[in-house]
């Protein structure tokens, strides 16, 4: 939706800049979680940023803009597909070599000090990544929501008035 | 250094009194803000940068979500405390603490000295001089949290999982209730 | 000094809980808490002239051995971080739907409700 026609959410000039300003801030973001294993940051860090990118949106544009770019159902699946993953790490060191969380994949001498060098210790980080950003969105989404119930008394909800005019 | 940290730390104790003791909300969300951040710095001096990026992102979301849920509803101040016997119970049991973990205060390594030094063949040693080699993570933090000790990363998801899931019940309920409300509503009409 | 500093953060958290009627200061407070309680913990493990301890690839082995702050609290500090955040967004839905139901923050006004 374009921005300038949408009535939602604050003034031109604060959109403008969400829209320069949002990309970096999610490539920022998923720096975080990547390099977690050799800069400062890690899964945690990254994932509160990349929903911070969506807050942003949120906050900025209105929540119908921020549910179309990640809409609430998705958002929902993507959480437990990142805990998932996590799971799925552990079990992997179980069913690969018989221990619980076993980093199963060896880091050679060489490969040491590079993006791909720490075994499982990637995957987690992204698999954590994932579902820190996406819960905390949807946490966010459902309080906006509510928000927007209780200033408007009378009138419907925006959950309904969503589905009233999509 | 220590002067440094003992004048951060007054101006943290600062603004968590203001935070407490003012009567506006608002007012008292920015000022856990500001405490937040100073913690952020502190740890930054302290040498701990991962803590401190977690906690200055974790401190922007708290506080926009704690605005968020409070700036709509009327800021009728709610001054005035709840009983005054509480309230005395209160500061005499913190005093009480205070003055017996005086004691406790005595015993504590001198600052500066970390505990892995005072114990001989600590696992903080160990991890620090094998991590590297064992895991090929070079942040030992993430080593830690993800390889050496991975139970603790997995009981910490399962909880943020299960607040997150609570918190969304919680919240989803009522929005669902007056879905149907609405649907009543407009069927009668 | 810095340690009785540290435990002063924590009391004033601890007043706050017991004595505030507004419900929303008394998240405050506890988030007050917690900022105290995780400092304390990083304060432990800190070394004089302390480095990260994040291997650089230029840097000695056995230096950064010598050198770097204990990384175990820090980890442990990470997790008690994020978990506070998700026990704070679980507290504010409650305040939201004590709001909602009560049309106040004001505590002792809800156990006057609740009969």
């Amino acid at each position: 939706m374009n921005g300038r026609s949408s009535r939602e959410g604050m003034s031109v000039i604060v959109k403008t800049v969400t829209r320069w300003v949002e990309g970096f801030i999610l490539l920022y973001g998923i720096y975080i979680v990547l390099y977690g294993h050799l800069t400062p940051g890690g899964g945690f860090a990254g994932g509160v940023i990349i929903a911070c990118a969506f807050i942003l949106l949120t906050l900025a544009e209105g929540q119908r803009v921020a549910s179309k770019t990640l809409n609430p159902a998705v958002a929902a699946e993507l959480d437990s597909v990142g805990a998932l993953i996590f799971l799925g790490v552990a079990v992997a060191g179980l069913v690969v070599a018989q221990v619980f969380f076993k980093n199963i994949i060896a880091t050679p001498e060489a490969a040491q000090f590079h993006l791909f060098s720490a075994g499982v210790i990637l995957p987690c980080n992204i698999g954590i990544g994932i579902k820190v950003g996406v819960s905390l969105f949807l946490v966010f989404a459902m309080l906006s929501a509510l928000h927007v119930t209780v200033r408007q008394d009378g009138k419907r909800d925006l959950v309904r008035r969503g589905k009233d005019e999509s | 250094m220590s002067e440094l940290l003992i004048i951060l730390l007054l101006l943290m104790i600062v603004g968590a009194l203001v935070a407490i003791e003012t009567s506006n909300l608002l007012s008292s969300i920015i000022s856990v803000g500001a405490v937040g951040f100073l913690l952020s710095i502190v740890f930054l001096f302290l040498g701990a940068p991962d803590i401190a990026i977690t906690q200055i992102v974790v401190e922007i979301l708290v506080l926009v979500v704690l605005i968020r849920a409070t700036i709509s509803r009327d800021l009728t101040t709610i001054t005035g405390d709840r009983e005054l016997f509480g309230m005395i119970v209160t500061v005499a049991a913190v005093l009480a603490v205070a003055v017996l973990s005086v004691h406790m205060f005595e015993q504590f390594p001198p600052f500066g000295v970390a505990v892995m030094d005072r114990v001989a063949g600590a696992p903080s040693t160990t991890y620090l001089e094998q991590g590297l080699a064992k895991t090929g993570a070079a942040n030992i933090v993430t080593a830690i949290l993800l390889d050496f000790r991975g139970y603790d990363t997995l009981g910490e998801a399962t909880i943020l999982f299960c607040s997150i899931l609570g918190a969304l019940t919680i919240l989803r309920r009522k929005a669902r209730k007056k879905q149907a409300e609405a649907d009543k509503e407009s069927e009668s009409a | 000094m810095i340690y009785s500093l540290c435990f002063v953060l924590i009391a004033i958290g601890l007043y706050g809980v017991v004595v505030k009627k507004n419900i929303v200061k008394i998240v405050i407070s506890l988030a007050i808490m917690e900022y105290g309680v995780n400092l304390f913990l990083i304060l432990l493990g800190y070394r004089f002239k302390g480095e990260p301890p994040i291997m650089d690839q230029a840097a000695d082995a056995s230096l950064f051995v010598a050198n770097a702050v204990d990384p175990l609290p820090q980890a442990l500090v990470l997790t008690s971080i994020v978990i506070s955040l998700g026990v704070l967004a679980l507290m504010v839905a409650l305040c939201i739907r004590l709001y909602e139901r009560y049309g106040t923050f004001d505590i002792t006004e809800m156990r006057r409700l609740k009969g």
